[in-house]
């Protein structure tokens, strides 16, 4: 537990530090030879170059790096890529279906949940996952639960009624 | 972040042979702590045993005790149906814990063993630390506290336990079950953690070769009432500023049995003894509540930047005694 011991000095470091990870991301498989440092999220962006998940405050704070993992709404950037080996993945380009956007995406339009729009994908994301977990009751739950996505241009009461109306249609039997 | 080899472990014990085999390395599991921490340069581990994968997710009734897996999500604990109908306060301090995304990620035993969210232990170029090199001072204690602990802290550190989880544990006696190179122990978490004025740098009583395998939490009597209040700068994902777990145990107005812990006020989760001292035959009023309270804070240590605390501390577990109690005169 001791933070010194876990110091060491430059040319103790390991000589080898890169893996071979193969990710499956919205129903396909890459692999990819990567440091051991990549989080998922930098892996998406960066050399998949699916850049809808956006990198905020990358310490976990924001919720612009809200992903599915295995279904369940993750932090891309608190998980290493390697983490990852293995498991379904899915990002805001995996949600719409080939007939067109994600009812979720359409009521965000609808009701301009948005501003400048960086927050979106993962607020998107976020609530495709909420509704799937059946927390999309009430005004009050919906705020709740989706409270790990900030939204800095405080777009919050049209972010409420767009899930609201989405999960009125019944929409969380797409998407996941 | 300083480069490191990434080990996967595929079970308990090659994950503790891997951990005894160099100093240095670490556990990743939810990773919300430990990669936080190392793209902040405060952790540099050379090597990472990621035990993610190890089989110690389940949750399951053993008695009159739930056992739960160490890798257990904190989403998972609370969707548990033994823990939403025999332990409340359970529930609601992990629900209050944390977002649902670090909650899908974060583990139970990565909960218990977070690290202080105290800016100064976070912010590697401030040398005064004792957490990160004893001996250096504690900048927080001369500098913008206000997320510290006032118990169990003094002018050598004031850093926080942030765990809600925790605080309820504390509360409920649970046991932490630990697998090391040669035998497994258990250890009851009111005797886990170490106060940061008996020691800034160690945290707990946990070796650096063992493992978090389980938690079990001995479920209450039938007869008693619990919940977790929590009051926060915001109305939800936020840290505590003070929390109160609450069990009681009330007979014709009187108290049978108490349990207290405190939390955003503990350099460790905080059990209440002198509370419960108080509470324990005593009639159920809110004169009662107000000293036992009293008792909690007694031993204090603030500065300025944390003084609020000690009113707020003390309100936070009158309310939430009449609340359980449902006891306001």
């Amino acid at each position: 537990m001791t933070d010194v011991a876990s110091r060491r000095d430059v040319d103790e470091r390991p000589a080898i530090t890169e893996r071979v990870v193969t990710l499956t991301v919205n129903g396909r498989p890459h692999t990819l030879r990567l440091d051991t440092r990549v989080t998922l999220l930098d892996a998406l962006r960066d050399r998949l170059g699916l850049v809808g998940t956006k990198k905020g405050c990358d310490q976990g704070a924001c919720g612009a790096c809200t992903v599915h993992l295995d279904g369940r709404r993750v932090l891309a950037c608190l998980t290493l890529a390697a983490q990852a080996e293995g498991r379904a993945i899915t990002t805001i380009e995996g949600v719409s279906g080939a007939d067109g956007q994600h009812p979720v995406q359409q009521a965000f339009m609808e009701h301009d949940g948005f501003q400048c729009g960086f927050c979106t994908p993962g607020q998107i994301m976020s609530a495709v996952a909420l509704m799937a977990e059946g927390r999309a009751g009430s005004d009050a739950e919906i705020r709740e639960f989706m409270s790990g996505n900030l939204c800095r241009c405080g777009a919050y009461p049209n972010i409420v009624a767009a899930i609201r109306e989405a999960a009125s249609q019944g929409g969380h039997d797409a998407g996941l | 972040m300083r480069a490191f080899d990434y080990v996967r472990a595929t079970d308990t014990r090659e994950a503790v042979r891997l951990l005894a085999e160099d100093p240095a390395a670490s556990c990743l599991a939810g990773g919300t702590t430990q990669l936080d921490l190392m793209k902040d340069g405060v952790l540099e581990p050379p090597r990472l045993i990621d035990i993610t994968r190890l089989p110690l997710h389940g949750i399951e009734r053993r008695g009159a005790a739930l056992h739960v897996g160490a890798l257990a999500t904190m989403e998972e604990l609370a969707a548990d149906a033994t823990v939403a109908a025999r332990l409340p306060m359970v529930r609601e301090s992990l629900l209050r814990g944390a977002s649902v995304q670090l909650r899908n990620m974060a583990t139970i035993g990565g909960n218990l063993l977070q690290r202080t969210r105290c800016r100064y232990f976070r912010d590697p170029t401030v040398p005064e630390c004792n957490k990160r090199t004893p001996g250096s001072g504690c900048a927080a204690a001369q500098g913008a506290a206000r997320m510290h602990a006032v118990l169990g802290a003094s002018e050598r550190c004031i850093a926080l336990h942030a765990s809600d989880l925790a605080v309820a544990l504390v509360a409920l006696d649970a046991v932490v079950h630990i697998q090391g190179p040669a035998e497994a122990r258990t250890v009851p978490l009111t005797e886990f953690y170490l106060t940061a004025d008996e020691s800034p740098q160690r945290e707990n009583v946990l070796e650096h070769a063992e493992l978090i395998t389980a938690v079990e939490i001995p479920l209450p009597s039938a007869a008693a009432r619990s919940g977790y209040l929590k009051v926060r700068d915001r109305a939800s994902y936020e840290f505590a500023l003070a929390s109160a777990a609450v069990l009681l145990v009330l007979e014709d107005g009187m108290i049978r049995q108490a349990r207290v812990g405190l939390g955003g006020v503990g350099t460790k989760p905080w059990r209440a003894y002198e509370s419960e001292h108080v509470l324990t035959g005593a009639s159920a009023t809110t004169a009662t509540f107000r000293e036992a309270a009293d008792a909690a804070l007694r031993d204090a240590w603030t500065v300025p930047g944390t003084a609020f605390k000690v009113p707020l501390a003390r309100r936070t577990l009158v309310r939430e005694l009449q609340t359980v109690s449902e006891v306001t005169a």
